[in-house]
């Protein structure tokens, strides 16, 4: 490998070690941005955290007023000759610090849900993947072997993929009136959505990359003596495992997407649940904690399913 | 070559006549029968083949030869079952050919081996297909690793081949079924000048020690030459036999033979009939002249 090859080459891979600092610098540049505009007071900071309210009135301590009142109200306790509020420069609520988040973080773990009844995080997190769960393995169940068979058969292509199409245009959280009226407000019509969403996307997928199978492999398959029903059990489905695979892994993404819809309907719950009720409380850091851990599971499996895929399919490892 | 004092192409010595005599005493394995296959095209149909007529012998070593759009995978993938004529037919053993079947195992050009089966997997694949037990599949498949000499390699997967060892794999795969007839469309052609020449004596290697019949198509005259009893020489638009030449090489075949007089007239005989003198029309394409007068090269 020449060392010298420069780091924009088209269509070139990188060395392990570039291909490495970059992928820790595309979690460290947002960061150090986040950090910037947190910690650095001449940055942004439109508000300002009062110290000492001085003989403002209505300032008190700990309190966030906008910079343009904070100095209108000092000028005129200037002219007024009273003693002037002091504060330092700070962002809005809204935009914690990394430390708070990464302290909300921890501490949403430990702290008990306000309502005696109400679910810790844990347990909003464990039921948001059970629904997870529930919803695309059901949507697994009968969407691959229904792309499959799109994909094999064009008589099943034309009869089932026109209707489907048609479906994948409507935006799943669409149903979820539906859904609860069909299936109560429960957990059922959450997993509901979430096949929804999932599942019809999920054939079209599914039988588009069945299609990507090269013929030759079956032409071979047949001279070496395979009927139809020994096609579909030994080429087609080990030929496209690997990318089936693949379409999985970014399907279960989407899963999550449809999740913070579903669990709004009916009764909410869930991480999304937790969310709220934390906005609700103007309490941020949870709520970007919360939002960061979604983050986490999602490229946690994401690579689990990447490290399992790599030994799942030995004869894809090529380089 | 036109300078070079050769003999007829169809002068054979005494003991290569003696071979044909005897090729042609041996029952006919597959008989081509008026084949001719249509494609119905947007400006009318398009003849692919026409009244193609010709038998193989047991044993036998054909190639098919012809320019390119002359109907040869046509012709091929026909005679495999992965096509079907317009007319005419195709007799194995006397029984009508209808669909695919072991019995006529086919290696391709592009390899197909399947990627996710190691490579004693892939032998084995054929035998599996036909229900036999995967003891037996498994060490027929040993058997044909070694004898194509790639028994280091039975747990490897394709990609790890390079593609005159897959090409090498594909035939054991085709042959470990016991086909009566191995067909090869351009199964050397992806391959480098020099896997090719090696490729081609493994071949004939493997002929002379396996009970097989080959069809073998091909655009590569010395190829044609080298490896065949006979050639069926196509012709383009539509698709047919313009002639069928009997190899005056002898047998066995080696490299060396390719200056033999009886191989250049083969050769030139080959070489009219596929690229007639009044058709070379890249003569009358007009020239632009691109370079600097100095720099002419003739």
């Amino acid at each position: 490998m020449n060392a010298r090859k420069h780091w924009f080459a088209i269509r070139e891979d990188l060395s392990g070690q570039r291909s490495w600092l970059l992928g820790l610098c595309s979690f460290l540049l947002p960061l150090g941005i986040w950090s910037l505009v947190s910690y650095t007071p001449w940055i942004w900071h439109p508000m300002v955290h009062i110290s000492d309210p001085g003989g403002v009135a209505y300032f008190q301590k700990d309190m966030l007023v906008e910079r343009e009142i904070f100095n209108k109200e000092n000028a005129f306790m200037r002219e007024e000759g009273k003693s002037e509020a002091r504060g330092k420069p700070a962002n809005p609520i809204y935009l914690p610090a990394p430390h708070q988040v990464v302290q909300a973080f921890i501490t949403a773990f430990q702290t008990a849900p306000i309502r005696r009844n109400d679910p810790w995080l844990h347990q909003s997190i464990l039921h948001s993947i059970t629904v997870i769960f529930y919803g695309f393995t059901l949507s697994a169940i009968f969407g691959v072997p229904l792309g499959i068979i799109c994909g094999t058969f064009a008589f099943f292509t034309r009869i089932i993929e026109p209707f489907v199409d048609f479906i994948r245009y409507m935006p799943a959280p669409a149903f979820g009136a539906l859904m609860v009226a069909f299936l109560g407000i429960a957990d059922a019509p959450k997993v509901a959505i979430i096949f929804i969403g999932t599942f019809f996307q999920m054939v079209l997928v599914v039988s588009n990359t069945t299609r990507l199978l090269d013929k030759s492999l079956l032409e071979a398959a047949q001279t070496l003596g395979a009927t139809s029903k020994k096609l579909i059990f030994h080429v087609i489905v080990p030929g496209i495992l690997p990318n089936l695979y693949r379409d999985m892994r970014i399907l279960l993404g989407w899963a999550w997407t449809y999740l913070i819809v579903a669990e709004l309907i009916g009764a909410s719950s869930g991480i999304s649940w937790f969310i709220n009720q934390q906005a609700k409380y103007r309490n941020y850091d949870n709520v970007f904690a919360a939002i960061v851990m979604i983050g986490i599971i999602g490229l946690t499996t994401d690579q689990i399913l990447r490290f399992i895929g790599h030994y799942l399919f030995p004869w894809e490892r090529r380089n | 070559m036109d300078n070079l004092n050769l003999p007829s192409y169809l002068e054979q010595e005494p003991d290569v006549k003696a071979r044909f005599e005897k090729i042609r005493q041996r029952p006919v394995v597959l008989e081509v029968q008026h084949l001719g296959k249509i494609f119905p095209g947007a400006d009318g149909d398009i003849v692919a083949l026409h009244d193609i007529l010709f038998n193989i012998h047991r044993r036998e070593f054909i190639c098919v030869i012809g320019a390119s759009g002359c109907g040869k995978s046509t012709l091929i993938r026909i005679l495999a079952g992965l096509d079907y004529p317009t007319s005419g037919q195709v007799l194995l053993d006397n029984q009508e050919v209808k669909g695919p079947s072991p019995d006529r195992g086919m290696v391709f050009q592009g390899y197909t081996l399947f990627p996710w089966l190691t490579i004693k997997k892939n032998i084995m694949f054929g035998l599996k297909m036909t229900n036999h037990g995967y003891n037996y599949a498994e060490e027929q498949a040993l058997q044909w690793i070694d004898l194509v000499g790639l028994s280091n390699f039975a747990n490897a997967y394709p990609h790890e081949l390079s593609g005159g060892m897959k090409q090498r794999v594909a035939i054991a795969r085709a042959l470990a079924n016991r086909p009566r007839i191995l067909l090869m469309d351009e199964p050397f052609g992806a391959l480098d000048a020099q896997t090719r020449s090696q490729m081609q004596a493994y071949l004939l290697q493997i002929w002379r020690n396996v009970n097989i019949t080959i069809l073998f198509i091909t655009h590569d005259l010395d190829e044609a030459v080298y490896l065949a009893d006979r050639i069926v020489v196509l012709g383009a638009h539509p698709g047919h036999i313009q002639e069928i030449i009997e190899v005056s090489v002898p047998r066995p075949r080696n490299p060396d033979q390719f200056l033999t007089p009886q191989f250049l007239a083969t050769k030139k005989r080959l070489e009219e009939l596929i690229h007639p003198p009044e058709k070379n029309r890249h003569e009358d394409l007009p020239m632009i002249r691109l370079t600097q007068l100095g720099d002419e090269v003739i």
